[in-house]
């Protein structure tokens, strides 16, 4: 990894975590997924590098939990 | 009078082929008089090697099929002298807009850059392009140039040899044989050539029919493309509007996957569904309706020994784009002077291989557009429709969203950047005319670059002089115009190009030695 940054860099972090939450609160599947496409888009184009994307592109594809096991 | 589609332009005539004790033997056959064949033929006439075309029909195609020309194969048919009439007769238009369910979510504009002679795009139903490219043939006929169509000639049989390909052709008075040098395949997806060849055809099929009709109305529809995405009245499909020529609108409405596709011809039901999309009250007459399905695909190669494909013989792509008819008339525009050169023994065979390369990498191109068109268009997973709808959704709102709407990424040329017939480039010229790329058009004091280029090799000196070599030197005072295209901060520039327009090298100064070698390179002796 060169340029995702993959260490904490939010700050407040249980707030944020609320506020993610939040974001999906009595929301259907449906609406949710719809809300995550536009969040991911909106981020993506906010980062706008390509490389940083790609990167977590790949660990995010990656089920961490699950390669630990 | 009857539609120009129901009037024989090229009836049956017996040929004296027809009873010769032997086959005849032509220089080249070209199957199928399509837009893509008549334009290899009209090349090939140009080049003076005699030609006959064959094709099943005796009209030109029936309904408007491919209707949005770009502005590479304007240039291509400049050169094979009949742009003219096929931009005096299409409809231009610059302007789109962009329909998510019930609103209206932006307007773009294609600003088209200016200082070129041809539009980005003309909208014309394919039976006028066949029916100006038919009357050009008819013009070179008159000018004694060797070239024909037979009507009502269908390949039958095939046998490909070494140097030469023999064809069993019917006629309505049976059938006869007849052999080709070389024959150029333009016989559309379904290419009897191909079948009789046994080749594959391998790729990606969609799950989709898409309704297709063409209506004549007197509507307040202003000359624009309109895309609809999920609209009310095609719920969760897609929909589209263009016009062409005589007031006629193209309409094209996705319909998915499982449909009775007979019940959905019926007139009175696709009359209901263009109410519903274009509002009770508006009166209109539907002139052609089809459905279809589509492929993204190709053939592995496009030449096999003496046997060329060109078109959609040889690959094809979804509608989204124009990438079909406009990809197979580049297809020839890069065959055609290969032909002549190693024909004329010039060049040496393997020229024809490098129309493998370059047209294989331009189908690619294309497919990958269409594909990912297609993509967004049909979402194929619940995960792909979600990022669409959000990107439309974001589109609305904000700019940055909207080149990720793709609602078709219109034709433009392929750069043979890899092309084993580049030669040198000079590093500081400017990328828009490198090695590969079809001549940019600049304005002339009188006239248009590219009026002044094509169908030999050339060598174009801008801001410099060079010596008469054994090809033509076109030299040129660095205008403004020029400069910007072909000299970037340089003074001067020394261009080689191809007979198809494209760039072949170049160089900031002369140097003899450097631009014969350039020439056998590009020539495939290199």
């Amino acid at each position: 990894m060169a340029k995702l940054i993959t260490t904490l860099h939010i700050d407040g972090a249980d707030d944020f975590y609320a506020e993610l939450i939040a974001l999906h609160a009595e929301r259907t599947r449906e609406e949710s997924e719809a809300i995550n496409a536009r969040l991911i888009l909106l981020l993506c184009n906010h980062v706008g590098d390509r490389e940083t994307l790609r990167e977590a592109f790949t660990e995010a594809r990656r089920d961490g939990a699950a390669s630990l096991a | 009078m009857p539609p120009i589609f129901e009037t024989p332009l090229y009836p049956y005539q017996r040929s004296p082929d027809q009873d010769g004790a032997t086959p005849a033997r032509h220089a080249v056959v070209v199957v199928g008089a399509g837009p893509v064949g008549l334009a290899a033929a009209i090349d090939l006439a140009l080049h003076d090697i005699p030609v006959v075309v064959l094709d099943e029909n005796d009209k030109v195609s029936f309904g408007s099929r491919a209707i949005c020309f770009a502005k590479r194969p304007l240039e291509i048919f400049d050169r094979l002298g009949c742009g003219e009439p096929l931009v005096e007769k299409g409809v231009q238009w610059r302007l789109g807009k962009v329909f998510f369910r019930d609103s209206l979510i932006y307007g773009f504009d294609l600003l088209p850059e200016a200082g070129h002679k041809r539009p980005a795009f003309i909208n014309l139903q394919q039976y006028y392009l066949e029916s100006h490219l038919v009357k050009r043939v008819r013009q070179l006929q008159a000018q004694g140039k060797r070239i024909e169509i037979r009507g009502m000639n269908r390949v039958a049989g095939l046998k490909v040899e070494a140097d030469h390909a023999a064809l069993e052709v019917t006629t309505p008075e049976g059938g006869y044989g007849l052999e080709a040098d070389w024959l150029i395949a333009c016989d559309g997806a379904g290419s009897t050539v191909r079948s009789l060849m046994g080749l594959d055809f391998v790729g990606r099929a969609f799950e989709d029919n898409f309704l297709i009709a063409d209506v004549t109305m007197d509507a307040e529809f202003p000359t624009e493309r309109w895309f609809w995405f999920d609209p009310p009245f095609n719920k969760g499909q897609s929909a589209l509007l263009h016009k062409q020529p005589d007031g006629v609108w193209r309409i094209d409405l996705q319909l998915g996957w499982n449909i009775d596709r007979e019940h959905e011809k019926e007139p009175e039901r696709v009359k209901a569904r263009l109410k519903a999309m274009l509002g009770e009250g508006v009166e209109f007459k539907l002139e052609w309706v089809s459905i279809y399905t589509f492929q993204c695909r190709r053939m592995e190669k496009f030449r096999h020994g003496r046997v060329l494909f060109a078109g959609d013989s040889a690959h094809q792509v979804s509608p989204f784009g124009a990438r079909g008819a406009n990809s197979g008339i580049q297809d020839t525009d890069n065959l055609i002077w290969k032909l002549k050169l190693v024909r004329d023994g010039l060049a040496p065979d393997s020229l024809l291989d490098t129309y493998d390369d370059e047209r294989v990498f331009a189908a690619d191109e294309n497919i990958r557009h269409s594909t990912r068109s297609t993509e967004f268009i049909t979402p194929k997973s619940q995960a792909s429709r979600a990022f669409r709808d959000a990107a439309l959704d974001l589109a609305a709102r904000f700019p940055f969203a909207r080149p990720l709407v793709n609602s078709g990424r219109l034709s433009t040329p392929s750069v043979y950047d890899h092309s084993p017939l580049n030669g040198v480039d000079g590093p500081t010229l400017p990328p828009v005319a490198r090695p590969g790329a079809p001549a940019p058009d600049a304005p002339l004091a009188k006239g248009w670059l590219l009026d002044r280029l094509g169908g030999r090799f050339q060598l174009l000196a801008i801001g410099m002089d060079a010596p008469p070599l054994d090809i033509e030197v076109v030299r040129l005072d660095a205008s403004e115009a020029l400069a910007r295209r072909y000299l970037g901060d340089a003074r001067a520039a020394l261009y080689l190009l191809r007979p198809d327009q494209h760039v072949a090298a170049r160089w900031t100064a002369y140097d003899e030695g450097k631009v014969r070698a350039a020439l056998a390179r590009a020539m495939g002796k290199g």
